[in-house]
């Protein structure tokens, strides 16, 4: 409990040296002034839904390969997490657009690999609530989750494909267009922060599912003992 | 019994079924041209726009027409529960998915052949000389459509609400695929036509992607 | 060609569907060529084992084997590994092919005529000489055998779905309530069909809640109570005990 309590606390330290750093220690951009400082976030949070959505790989593969709950709950947790900071990615693009370039979205290729997963994994979401049966439905999402992590790559490629036939202007100068030292650092200690509170969230929402799993197994093994007859020792599932 | 004999077989019953009815060619092939005609009420479109939008036009009917069709293609299974049929048979559960993926890659190609004389006259594009090249485009683009709308219709039809979730799981999915097939399309409509290899190539990278996907996760996708 | 005969046996077999056991741990060996009547209320557990069974489910605990009598069938795949770890139902192509099932749903094309089911199932099971026609006249199918079988009655479609079980001439035959719908015909027809298969050593397993004459076939009967095996008038023993008792029942 207090190593949680801890670790909560020292990320929530994190998150908030890291608002300071974006807001206030990070040099001024040339063009973009204040507004630029959303980037900080906006690239974090991408990477954390990034991570998110790799463990939802991860666990979808290894339900189907193991059989253990523990990879569903996994699945889960990373898809929902994902699916947060994906809003919250999407939500800042939007931010940062509009005051940078006088337009609210672009369909670049990050963007729109970043929409399309941001619905996939809705999906995802709706899928598990439709079907009632846990092993079915973890099973069935676990191929769903399969199918939408390989289509992430197709999304990139198609549109970059797309954006060598009709050229615009590059909107987002990006990481890769030589950064001033402290603003590569600030971006980084930003990512790391976000990258901790998406996985703590995460650790959170998978303990919630293993929770939700045992009062299942303990209603079961309630059920199971008022069948018991007289006669039959008893064996416990567990 | 070999793979190939056990898909043949399936298809040729799936085939059957659906030219005794004809219900799901007829819905497909007439929603899919309400969707053509709506839109010439929703734009008014010239030649020159014609030409820009039409292949997205078409190709979308093609996708909203196709993910409705492809609903029933394991949905159909449940009502005398003819699947555990299936697969007590001595026959893989890819066998089963391909023999319906055939299935509905012929059932869509058919519509496609009925539609698209439809729509080139319509929006006034002119198809000469480019039917070959075209019908390759499509074929590429259907192909995938059927392969991961087949394994879809076999995830939905355990769920609740199968007609509307068939059709979320689908088209998010579909959308690099619509990418390339629109561009495709819209190369060989343009005022020289051309045969945009990148784009083919992408379809078919997108094909054996999820159509080696949907094989090695038949089992699973099968099974109780 | 001789075939070989089939057996199977369960041990300690679990299924669970969410919060619900259907089977709490079904230890059964069935020998080949036992006719073996399956006793229980409804929700024991009946189909959900036939459907084990028939490799339509797999167990979320326990074992299930195939046996054959002699060369020609393998032991098949175990179902399952401990810890509850589920692997997709493995199929072995000839354990498939030598089981038979009928159950609660006709497992028929409704929009096929008989014979075109008939036909499809064949190639499935890769018959060479499928006989479908003599098939359909031993159900007394014939002269429908050109029509679809969303036309038939109840009977006929349970006819029909007995005809398409035996079809693949399997080693064992399971049926889940097969007299259900049948008409004072088509049980004579049943009574002898599976008269006729204990006869040529076929395992028949076959599940009822009530009153069947095909009944009086059976060389063991098993009781199944709340996902679990109750009573079991064994493999050499006398079911007629156990199935008197049922009669009283109904």
């Amino acid at each position: 409990m207090k190593t949680r309590a801890a670790i909560t606390a020292i990320i929530a330290v994190l998150i908030f040296a890291a608002g300071y750093a974006a807001l206030f220690i990070a040099p001024d951009e040339a063009t973009m002034h204040e507004i630029q400082r959303v980037f900080y976030f906006h690239i974090a949070l991408w990477t954390g839904m990034y991570t998110a959505i790799g463990l939802a790989f991860v666990g979808n593969v290894a339900w189907l390969i193991t059989r253990q709950a523990r990879w569903d709950w996994l699945g889960v947790s990373s898809v929902e997490v994902a699916v947060m900071c994906c809003t919250g990615g999407l939500i800042t693009g939007v931010l940062w657009g509009k005051p940078a370039w006088g337009i609210w979205w672009t369909w670049d290729a990050r963007l729109t690999t970043c929409f399309i997963l941001w619905m996939l994994y809705i999906s995802y979401l709706v899928l598990r609530g439709l079907i009632d049966e846990p092993q079915r439905r973890a099973t069935l999402s676990a191929i769903f989750g399969i199918f939408a992590f390989l289509d992430a790559p197709l999304v990139y490629a198609a549109n970059r494909l797309w954006r060598t036939q009709h050229p615009a202007p590059v909107l987002f100068g990006g990481p890769d267009s030589g950064l001033a030292p402290m603003i590569l650092w600030v971006m980084l200690f930003c990512m790391a922060a976000i990258v901790c509170a998406t996985l703590l969230v995460l650790t959170d929402r998978y303990r919630l599912e293993r929770m939700r799993h045992e009062l299942e197994e303990l209603r079961f093994a309630v059920d199971l003992r008022a069948h018991q007859p007289a006669n039959f020792a008893t064996k416990e599932s567990q | 019994m070999t793979a190939a004999r056990a898909t043949a077989t399936i298809l040729g019953k799936e085939l059957r079924l659906e030219f005794r009815a004809r219900e799901l060619l007829t819905i497909t092939v007439v929603f899919a041209l309400v969707i053509v005609v709506l839109f010439s009420f929703a734009f008014d479109p010239t030649a020159g726009e014609s030409r820009r939008y039409g292949p997205g036009l078409l190709w979308i009917a093609f996708l909203f027409a196709g993910s409705l069709m492809l609903n029933p293609s394991f949905a159909r299974e449940q009502s005398n529960q003819t699947l555990d049929a299936l697969r007590m048979a001595p026959i893989s559960p890819f066998a089963i998915l391909a023999g319906k993926m055939l299935a509905n890659l012929i059932f869509l190609a058919i519509a496609e052949i009925i539609l698209v004389p439809v729509f080139a006259v319509l929006y006034n594009i002119s198809l000469a000389g480019v039917v070959g090249r075209l019908a390759l485009v499509l074929l590429l683009g259907t192909v995938g459509l059927v392969v991961t709308g087949t394994v879809f219709s076999a995830v939905a039809s355990h769920a609740r609400m199968r007609e509307l979730l068939l059709p979320l799981l689908l088209l998010p999915l579909l959308a690099p695929l619509l990418t390339a097939a629109v561009e495709a399309t819209a190369a060989l409509f343009a005022e020289q036509p051309a045969l945009d290899r990148a784009w083919l190539a992408f379809l078919a990278g997108f094909d054996i992607v999820f159509l080696t996907a949907a094989w090695l996760l038949s089992d699973y996708l099968l099974e109780e | 060609m001789p075939h070989a005969t089939l057996g199977i046996s369960f041990d300690g077999v679990e299924k669970r569907f969410g919060s619900f056991l259907a089977l709490r741990g079904v230890t059964l060996a069935i020998a080949p060529g036992e006719f073996v009547a399956l006793l229980g209320a409804n929700g024991a557990g009946k189909t959900t084992l036939l459907r084990i069974a028939a490799k339509l489910s797999t167990p979320t605990k326990g074992t299930v084997s195939l046996f054959g009598g002699s060369a020609g069938i393998h032991p098949d795949e175990r179902a399952s590994a401990s810890r509850g770890a589920l692997a997709p139902a493995l199929s072995s192509d000839a354990a498939k092919s030598a089981i038979g099932m009928v159950a609660h749903n006709t497992l028929l094309y409704d929009e096929l005529t008989a014979a075109e089911n008939l036909n499809f199932f064949a190639r499935l099971y890769a018959l060479e000489n499928p006989r479908v026609h003599d098939a359909l006249a031993a159900a007394g199918l014939a002269s429908r055998s050109a029509s679809l079988v969303r036309t038939f009655s109840r009977g006929m479609r349970q006819r029909l779905a007995i005809a398409r079980a035996l079809l693949h001439s399997p080693r064992m035959l399971l049926l889940d309530e097969p007299a259900a719908g049948l008409d004072r015909q088509g049980l004579v027809w049943l009574g002898d069909t599976l008269a006729r298969l204990r006869d040529q050593g076929v395992t028949v397993i076959m599940s009822t809640h009530a009153r069947n004459e095909s009944l009086d076939l059976a060389t063991r009967a098993v009781s199944l109570a709340d996902g679990r095996v109750q009573r079991d008038s064994g493999s050499g023993g006398d079911p007629r005990p156990l199935l008197t008792e049922l009669r009283a029942e109904a």
